[in-house]
């Protein structure tokens, strides 16, 4: 199954299609079509998985240069599942080698398979799959939070005036999101980025009548695209530094043999990273992930969970080399891919706390989280920043499906007035979404304890405490507002209208099932077990030689003691009205900080008004230059030039040459005419007297020249 | 025997012939004049065939008669149709073909 990966993507296509095609003439309005190849999908991938855990470790990557031979210092730390603390792990592992171990633990070889797309200027360009541990772990989750978002808009959708279009664009949405993480080159890696563009695109604006949902959707796309240029710019910087490949694998080891010119790695890794801004929604360009809340809410836990904004970091762990290389990630202090996920992750978590719409609440946190993210590929922990993204998309898709079964129970996003005490009435919706909150504010056992501590880890062992700093922190503010977010909307009295009532089978069922996958996916990679890290071991993160850190009971107790001391005064402050409310009416310093919260840091204003509006401007008046005096100019030159030629063409070869050719013949016939007319007199002996007279001419003629 | 005598002849009578036709007026006797021109020929046929001796000149000159008999039956006959038209055989009046 590994080698015919190219069918994972393959199955949703066809769905695409076949639901545009046939899906309004089904019973179902065409979500059998999406349910069962999406099924299909899941179904290969974890096929695809089993194979991949099950294959033999016994690669050996071949060690080229020092660094690749260095890494292994760090595997010791990976059998540890004999604990211990052996952390003799120094935080500055630039330097490479010297320490003695230099036995280099095999790992899975990725199973790659290509095939040449087409061919130009004698390079190959090829098409194909590369499937390693990474991959393999992508390809499983998207497929299976698509098949449980897909079964979940089968009610929540119902009797949607687009009902077939939005499951045949949800399907083409994950394999976007396939075709993405398959590929085993970045061109084909960008046409799935750009699916999901346009797919995001399309679903965010699902509803487009009301001008809101418009806007957001084109706000996500062109917000996305000012990174999507970076992402054009970094792959066309690798492809020529490189030496003409597109192929990831070359690229990474490429740049982590450090054949290329620094200068020119520190480019392609800021493209690149643009490109992640974008797509991941990191600071400073996060705001259209929470104005994308405006598609429906099947499609926010897609977006979240599994797909889009997922991309940018998979993107930063596919080319982790060219990051590793570019920004000097191994060597600690401080690098703009650690700086960018640590802002965000502060800035998202404080703006958490001042919505009002659960579904924003929920976008900011996976703003912060994405930071958490990428923040940990900055700090060189590769296998936290992964592991975090694997256990995120389930809880943040259990807590963005809970949400859509709030809603579609009280029809409303607004905890304030339309929520409230429905602890009683939605249980099943309650405790998964508290196991979902509980998981993202990262208290142990459950999933996101394991992958936050991980990161934390990762900081403090690699030599980021700034970082270990703001991680913490941003624990802390995760699970305050989370625990806002669960009192608003499940305990007190119903504030809203009607009766809310439990959700239906269809949208419990994958609350269920992604409750469970929150409880239990963490400890794939718990101390002791680690089989998470084992799994997604590649030649990359091996070449550049990343530290595996040991599990430090100090952190994680200071970790969850952050979370727990998160929960605790998100429950004293707004459960129990405790600490210093109102503070907005009495300090002028907390409005402005509140009033520049509500706000979102003025950030979208700064973009439509500044950027935007500044723009705008200029660029139509040099566009209506452009328009009037060139274009304009050509044009009224070319008309110019035609009617000076049709002109021509007229009054002299037609009227005077033509004309005169037609009308001269018929005026000389007719002259002649008239001239011969007068010898016409009728008179036989006058023509007997020509006829006698031209018989003497040619007489005479005959005896004088003959 | 000289030949020259009878062409001599033969080319004065061809010329009365043709003055008759350009000039007369009057249709019989541009029809006369006709007769003179082949007259004219027939002499000149004969004369020529008795110079080498051959009859071909006189058989040529019996089917030129005949011929001549024809027309002239034919030219009367539209001399009539004219008179009878308007009471003149005067050729200058007929000019219908005039352009």
């Amino acid at each position: 199954m590994l080698r015919n990966a190219f069918l994972i993507p393959l199955l949703p296509v066809i769905s695409f299609a076949l639901i545009l095609f046939f899906g309004k003439r089904l019973p179902g309005k065409g979500h059998e079509i999406g349910v069962l190849f999406v099924g299909g999908a899941f179904v290969l991938s974890a096929i695809c998985a089993a194979q991949w855990i099950s294959r033999p470790a016994d690669y050996l990557p071949p060690t080229g240069h020092a660094e690749a031979a260095a890494v292994e210092g760090a595997h010791a730390a990976e059998q540890a599942s004999t604990e211990a603390a052996t952390d003799e792990e120094h935080p500055a592992d630039g330097e490479p080698a010297a320490e003695g171990e230099h036995e280099v633990e095999p790992i899975r070889k990725a199973e790659v398979r290509e095939v040449v797309w087409f061919e130009t200027g004698g390079v190959e360009i090829k098409a194909g799959t590369r499937m390693d541990g990474l991959s393999v772990m992508l390809v499983f989750v998207v497929s299976m939070i698509s098949l449980l978002v897909h079964i979940f808009s089968t009610n929540y959708m119902h009797d949607d005036r687009r009902y077939t279009h939005f499951f045949a664009a949800l399907s083409l949405f994950t394999a976007g999101m396939l075709v993405m993480v398959t590929s085993s080159n970045t061109l084909q890696l960008l046409f799935g980025w750009e699916m999901m563009g346009l797919c995001s695109f399309m679903l965010i604006g699902h509803w487009w009548e009301e001008k809101n949902n418009s806007d957001a959707a084109l706000k996500a796309f062109f917000t996305t695209r000012t990174g999507d240029i970076g992402l054009l710019v970094g792959i066309s910087i690798l492809f020529f530094a490189a030496g003409h490949t597109f192929d990831t694998e070359t690229i990474n080891q490429t740049a982590l043999s450090g054949t290329i010119s620094s200068g020119v790695l520190v480019a392609a890794a800021a493209a690149l990273l643009c490109a992640v801004v974008g797509k991941s929604a990191q600071f400073p360009l996060h705001t259209w992930l929470p104005d994308a809340m405006a598609g429906p809410t099947p499609v926010s836990a897609l977006i979240h969970a599994a797909t889009m904004v997922v991309a940018g970091v998979y993107l930063i762990a596919r080319l982790y080399g060219v990051f590793w290389a570019g920004f000097h990630i191994g060597d600690g202090g401080i690098n703009p891919v650690a700086l960018i996920g640590g802002v965000t992750v502060i800035i998202a978590a404080l703006l958490a706390f001042v919505q009002n719409d659960i579904k924003k609440v929920l976008a900011y946190s996976t703003v912060s989280q994405l930071g958490y993210m990428v923040m940990a590929l900055g700090v060189g922990a590769w296998t936290a920043g992964i592991f975090h993204l694997f256990t995120h998309a389930f809880f943040k898709g259990l807590l963005f499906l809970g949400a859509g079964s709030v809603s579609h129970s009280v029809h409303s996003f607004d905890m304030k007035k339309g929520m409230g005490g429905l602890k009683k009435t939605m249980p099943v919706t309650f405790w998964t979404f508290l196991i979902g909150s509980v998981a993202l504010a990262g208290v142990p056992p459950l999933a996101g304890f394991w992958s936050k501590d991980e990161i934390l880890v990762g900081a403090s062992g690699n030599g980021y405490p700034i970082f270990l700093v703001i991680g913490l922190i941003g624990a802390f503010m995760t699970a305050c507002y989370m625990t806002r977010c669960v009192y608003l909307t499940f305990f007190g009295e119903f504030r809203g209208h009607g009766h809310p009532h439990e959700s239906p089978k269809a949208i419990t069922g994958p609350l269920v099932v992604l409750a469970g996958f929150s409880i239990l996916a963490g400890f794939l990679n718990a101390p002791g077990i680690e089989l998470f890290s084992k799994w997604t071991e590649n030649t990359t993160v091996l070449a550049a030689g990343v530290a595996h850190h040991e599990f430090s009971i100090g952190l994680a107790v200071v970790g969850t003691l952050m979370g727990v001391l998160g929960i605790a005064t998100g429950f004293a402050y707004y459960v129990r009205n405790l600490g210093p409310h109102r503070l907005t009416q009495r300090n002028q310093a907390a409005l402005t900080g509140y009033k520049i919260l509500e706000n979102k840091y003025y950030l979208d204003r700064l973009y439509t008004d500044m950027v935007v509006g500044g723009l705008k401007g200029p660029v139509a008046r040099a566009t209506y230059w452009v328009n009037q005096n060139i274009i304009d100019g050509v044009l009224n030159g070319t008309a110019a030039v035609s009617k000076a030629v049709a002109n021509f063409t007229y009054s002299v070869l037609d009227q005077k040459l033509v004309d005169g050719l037609v009308n001269g013949a018929g005026a000389g016939a007719e002259e002649g005419g008239s001239a011969l007319r007068v010898l016409q007199t009728g008179r036989v002996q006058q023509y007997a007297a020509f006829l006698f007279g031209a018989v003497v001419l040619m007489g005479g003629a005959l005896v004088l020249f003959v | 025997m000289y030949l020259n005598q009878f062409l001599l002849l033969a080319a004065f009578l061809f010329c009365v012939g043709v003055y008759g036709v350009l000039a007369r007026k009057n249709g019989v006797l541009v029809l006369m004049s006709v007769e003179l021109i082949l007259n004219a020929v027939n002499v000149n046929l004969v004369a020529f065939g008795a110079f080498h001796n051959t009859v071909v000149g006189q058989v040529f000159a019996l089917f030129v008669i005949a011929i001549a008999a024809a027309e002239v039956g034919v030219g009367l006959a539209i001399v009539l149709l004219i008179y009878r038209n308007k009471q003149s055989i005067d050729l200058s009046e007929v000019d219908l073909m005039k352009g």
